[in-house]
């Protein structure tokens, strides 16, 4: 078996006496394509920002090949929000451009002559390749809202990071564009071979992108006391192997916390 | 017929709602200055039109026999100065305190106690302190300005860099971008139209100060000349200038604006 490129060990994130996660033990190894489910506040965005670095655990260990994670946002780990990931006083191809700015200029995150051209050349090639070509020259604004998240993943892979954090991106798109935007996200996963989070509040999703599938959901639910227990990860499926019994098994067990959460 | 709060004017109709009151104003003080000038030629309290027309002649075409200069705008131009200077140094400061400030915890933690107090000190009760300290010239004046302004300012753009989405701010972190870069790349450019915001909303405070300042102590200005001309009860000369001070106004403001959306249209279209 290969090293994990990202492992878990009793990983606990509280906020007060509020228990977010408990007990997360798992292993990653690289190129996997992880889908993450679960109900509202089942904790599923808190990983994903420890991931990110944004957040720290509590208790255990969080591990990037071995060490600990980095306590903030680096450029190994490329990310997607669901809103807001593409800056808006930037055109589309300055938006690509940015990330080598940031490393080729430290002092004014510009590039000027030769190197913009060259940088420019290699913007373009990426956002050709998520079907920008025709709009370089065109504000956030102006762009539909999938063309904005083919954007942002442009964005945040032009620099080749090894992880890349998806947080529900297709969330807020119709449907048949949802559509695209998996071949698009499909075909740069297999292009690149980087290993992919991606949280979704759509189980079907879940289970047609990733190779692997998290639920996070309450083992403990404690009507008296119903922050006292955190969420783990209760399914962790193999996709290739899927019954539509499981998938119902699984719809069932939300169900149930979404209920309980509700009351 | 529709309801009231569904009924627009037509371009025509915007255009004449929008000057009536204007020419409604203007034919009032006509007539009000016509009936009292027929009982008393030389009432000074509301002048004739051409009465205005010969003051500001006097002062604005032709050179002053005391010290040859033309004064209406030798006032136009002081207070332009001071207003100009006073504005932007204060733009500059509010700049880098408010995106500091917004961007860095730690300097926010540390000052925003002090600028907080700092903007609560009235600026006007503090002029007797700037007359003694920096004396009666221009740089009391500017600091006047600087002093009632830029805490707003400040307050006002750290606000607004707290404002931007924090998923901004954690991609550029991911793309590479230090604390410096993430300042000149991601907050300075979308705070840059806010100033622009921020100083036409102060622009109003600035005049009064400057008004204020040159009332009490200085030789030239449009707010000295009002002040002035006030001892000789010189309607005649006050109203045209304040009606000057007010197009000047308009004009600063009109020209903040049209800067702002020739340089900013992506913040303009999505607002």
């Amino acid at each position: 078996m290969a090293v994990a490129q990202i492992e878990a060990k009793s990983l606990w994130k509280e906020y007060g006496d509020n228990t977010v996660l408990e007990q997360v033990n798992v292993q990653v190894e690289k190129g996997e394509f992880i889908t993450i489910v679960g109900t509202s506040g089942c904790g599923k965005t808190t990983f994903l920002r420890m991931l990110l670095g944004v957040e720290q655990p509590s208790r255990g260990e969080l591990l990037l090949d071995g060490k600990a994670f980095p306590a903030e946002p680096g450029d190994d780990r490329g990310v997607v929000f669901q809103r807001y990931s593409v800056f808006p006083h930037l055109t589309v191809l300055k938006n690509t451009l940015l990330s080598e700015e940031f490393h080729q200029s430290r002092l004014l995150g510009k590039l000027f002559g030769q190197k913009k051209e060259q940088a420019e050349e290699r913007a373009k090639e990426m956002l050709e390749s998520v079907g920008l070509s025709h709009v370089l020259g065109q504000y956030p604004h102006q762009l539909s809202g999938g063309m904005q998240q083919r954007l942002a993943i442009a964005q945040a892979l032009i620099r080749k990071p090894k992880i890349l954090l998806l947080d529900e991106p297709f969330g807020a798109l119709d449907p048949g564009i949802r559509a695209d935007m998996h071949d698009l996200i499909l075909g740069l996963w297999n292009e690149t071979g980087l290993t992919i989070f991606m949280i979704t509040h759509d189980l079907r999703e879940g289970f047609y992108l990733g190779t692997r599938l998290w639920v996070f959901d309450k083992i403990r639910l404690d009507p008296q006391c119903p922050h006292c227990f955190g969420s783990t990860i209760t399914y962790d499926i193999d996709v290739g192997q899927t019954k539509g019994s499981l998938f119902q098994a699984i719809d069932h067990s939300l169900e149930d916390s979404r209920k309980f959460l509700v009351q | 017929m529709k309801r009231l709060l569904n009924q627009h004017p037509d371009t025509t109709q915007k255009i004449i709602l929008g000057v009536l009151p204007f020419v409604v104003l203007l034919l009032i003080y006509l007539v009000a200055s016509d009936a009292r000038l027929v009982k008393n030629p030389d009432d000074k309290l509301l002048p004739s039109i051409s009465d205005m027309g010969r003051a500001m002649e006097k002062l604005a075409l032709q050179p002053s026999k005391r010290t040859g200069e033309y004064l209406f705008w030798q006032d136009t131009g002081a207070s332009l100065t001071r207003l100009g200077l006073g504005v932007g140094i204060s733009a500059l400061i509010g700049l880098f305190f408010g995106i500091l400030n917004g961007v860095i915890p730690y300097s926010r933690i540390n000052l925003s106690p002090l600028i907080t107090v700092i903007s609560l000190i009235p600026p006007l009760a503090l002029l007797p302190i700037l007359f003694i300290v920096f004396g009666l010239g221009e740089l009391s004046k500017i600091v006047l300005i600087t002093f009632g302004i830029t805490p707003f300012i400040i307050r006002d753009l750290q606000g607004k860099v707290l404002e931007l989405p924090d998923e901004q701010l954690i991609k550029a972190q991911t793309l590479g971008a230090s604390s410096w870069l993430v300042i000149v790349r991601v907050v300075l450019p979308q705070i840059l139209p806010r100033l622009f915001e921020a100083l036409r909303l102060s622009l109003g405070a600035a005049w009064l100060f400057l008004i204020a300042a040159e009332a009490i102590a200085s030789t030239d200005g449009l707010g000295y000349r009002i002040f002035l001309v006030r001892r000789y009860l010189a309607m005649d000369i006050i109203l045209p200038y304040v009606a000057w001070i007010t197009f000047l106004a308009f004009l600063t403001d009109y020209i903040l604006r049209s800067v702002s959306v020739r340089f900013f249209p992506w913040f303009h279209s999505t607002k």
